[in-house]
């Protein structure tokens, strides 16, 4: 099983990589990476905006997601009411099965008017000193994407959340408590610290999520590829930018350079769970010396 | 399961897959998925005069489409623009039939009960000049009209399509600046606005942005009961967009034996200005004797008695004189060298 999965990975890649290498011989690795202008018209391709808009969604996705989705499962597993778990926990599981072209509709109708209307403006007038939250607040943008995408992960983060907290033994939580820790400091000290490789390892997966995500990202981010430093600013992630341009892409080197797009993504997310893993193998290792 | 079981396993699947309609004959095809709901309706209708006969067709855009049937895994392609010379170059013996017209329409979002522009305006709210409603130059084209002093939010496609070839390919031939900064193309590199996906998103950034603008295929728009500009034809004529208005601008129009021709900016009084053919692509010999058979008694058929499913589908159909221009190019297709008798009725 493990090696038909490398066998299938493996012809993908070959698959692209044939696509791709005319293109990205023609127009050179190096300016094809680091190049900011998309334009099929000229023939001139830079996948930069692309990857900046898909690293700028996820990580505002990760930032919104991950502490919601630690309280949601400290509050389902430690604190809240015994009867009120399994209905937040179906509502959590429920998230997950929505299709993401429905969050890309609510996104469109629900979030954007909301953020044009309300949030951005407000945002800009209080914190507007920041860079992140400048100019006009158009609605759809980076910061529309990533709200859809926190929203989207959130279940993911939280039911592995939930299992990671389950197996921390009950005797480290009732020492802290026998010791005079409040509830609070138990959490802090004792099962926090014993969960962390599993809630790294678990934002690590929403985040492989939220990096894929290409109909609910489209719908709200205004597709156009530029980089911008506001999050108000619209944008173009990579998944999307495929999705949208192959059907009707007729020239060879455009096709070719979407196929590039496409060996950009899976390289950044083989590059982010080889990073998990090291990540997760260094913190279940460190516990110990977080304790102490 | 292993990996070679699986492979069997598949194939015997693949396998069953094809054989199942073994007893009609099927053509397949691929392509645009603009006229794709007009093919549909076409394919239904004649697999009911003739039931032996079935189509298979998978909307997978016009790059897929020109792909497939340069590549021989299809019998007929489709394509919203006409093959480039590179394209042609590597299918030499390739024949375009143009089915019918779609247009492009200018739809926007500002309290203003009629909207006349220029193709100069058009542009330059494109290219980001004009950036207000009540820009000058706006407002000397609608005297009277009382424009808001709302910023204008350009709307545009973001997927990759036959509608913004159709547009770009106008605003190039209509403003030299378009044409040196932007050019056409079925994806372009917008100076200004937002993208959304297909007529649909467009229309939703148009409809949710007050002081938006932006274009989509006429056959959505007039589903959608949309607010359309008025737009100067070359004539000189300010027009709102009609299907016989679109088949107009086809007849006004030098017309090449290969059909590819862009028709947008074309001359006539009721001339829309951006339209353009969508094409059915074949091989000039068909190399299977019954599909090619079939499939150019079908065209025939298309492209006369199937053109009157156009207009109810909002899409315009062929002017009399393309439709005689198709039929000298249908005849002179062949099966296997052999010319194909019609029954032209």
């Amino acid at each position: 099983m493990g090696g038909s999965a490398i066998l299938v990975a493996g012809i993908v890649v070959l698959k692209l990589s044939q696509v791709a290498a005319p293109a990205l011989e023609k127009l050179g690795l190096v300016s094809y990476l680091l190049g900011s202008d998309w334009d099929p018209v000229s023939g001139s391709f830079g996948a930069l905006p692309f990857v900046y808009g898909t690293l700028v969604t996820s990580a505002v996705a990760i930032a919104l997601a991950l502490p919601v989705s630690v309280g949601l499962a400290l509050f389902l597993s430690e604190m809240g009411p015994k009867r009120l778990r399994p209905v937040v926990g179906f509502a959590i599981e429920t998230l997950a099965a929505i299709p993401s072209v429905v969050y890309g509709l609510w996104g469109l109708f629900v979030l954007v008017p909301l953020l044009r209307g309300t949030v951005e403006p407000l945002l800009g007038r209080f914190l507007g000193f920041l860079p992140l939250f400048r100019g006009p607040p158009l609605g759809l943008g980076f910061l529309a994407a990533g709200i859809i995408l926190a929203v989207m992960i959130l279940p993911t983060i939280a039911s592995v959340t939930i299992e990671v907290l389950k197996t921390v033994p009950p005797p480290l939580k009732e020492g802290a408590l026998a010791l005079g820790a409040t509830r609070w400091e138990a959490i802090r000290l004792a099962v926090l610290p014993y969960g962390r490789p599993g809630i790294i390892g678990a934002a690590l997966l929403g985040l492989a999520r939220a990096l894929g995500e290409t109909m609910a990202v489209t719908m709200v981010i205004g597709n156009s590829p530029e980089i911008h430093a506001s999050l108000f600013a619209p944008g173009y992630t990579l998944p999307a930018v495929i999705a949208n341009e192959f059907a009707e892409a007729t020239s060879e080197l455009h096709t070719g350079a979407l196929a590039g797009l496409a060996l950009v993504l899976f390289g950044i997310t083989l590059l982010l769970s080889a990073a998990a893993r090291i990540l997760v193998r260094a913190v279940a290792r460190g516990p110990a010396g977080a304790r102490a | 399961m292993n990996s070679k079981k699986t492979l069997v396993a598949l194939a015997a699947l693949l396998f069953a897959a094809g054989t199942a309609r073994a007893d009609s004959l099927l053509i397949n095809g691929a392509g645009a998925t603009f006229p794709a709901p007009l093919y549909t309706k076409w394919f239904a209708e004649y697999h009911r005069l003739h039931p032996e006969l079935a189509f298979n067709y998978q909307a997978i855009g016009s790059g897929g489409g020109i792909q497939q049937i340069t590549n021989g895994t299809v019998d007929f392609g489709a394509s919203d623009a006409p093959l480039s010379d590179e394209q042609i170059a590597k299918i030499p013996d390739v024949v375009h039939i143009p089915t019918v017209l779609g247009a492009v329409v200018v739809t926007y979002n500002a309290p203003v009960k009629s909207l006349k522009l220029t193709p100069e305006a058009l542009a330059d709210i494109f290219l980001g000049k004009i950036a207000t409603w009540n820009d000058p130059a706006l407002a000397k084209l609608n005297p009277g009209v009382k424009l808001p002093d709302t910023a204008i939010t350009v709307a545009h496609r973001s997927d990759g399509s036959g509608t913004s070839y159709g547009f770009t390919d106008y605003l190039s031939k209509v403003s030299p600046e378009w044409a040196a900064k932007v050019g056409k193309g079925t994806s372009v590199k917008w100076p200004v606005g937002l993208g959304g996906k297909g007529n649909d998103g467009v229309t939703g950034l148009v409809k949710q942005n007050p002081g938006a603008i932006g274009y989509v295929e006429l056959a959505y728009a007039n589903q959608n009961k949309l607010p359309l500009a008025q737009l100067r034809n070359k004539d000189g004529h300010y027009l709102l967009p009609t299907l016989a208005s679109t088949s107009a601008s086809a007849a006004g129009v030098a017309m090449p034996a290969d059909y590819r021709v862009s028709i947008t900016n074309a001359s006539g009084k009721e001339a829309w200005p951006i339209a353009s053919f969508t094409y059915l692509l074949v091989h000039r010999d068909l190399a299977d004797a019954k599909k090619g058979e079939a499939l150019v008694k079908f065209l025939w058929w298309a492209t006369h008695q199937g053109q009157k499913d156009a207009a109810p589908l909002d899409y315009a159909p062929l002017p009399a004189k393309v439709v005689h221009m198709v039929e000298k190019t249908i005849e002179s297709l062949t099966v296997q060298g052999k010319p194909v008798k019609i029954a032209t009725k």
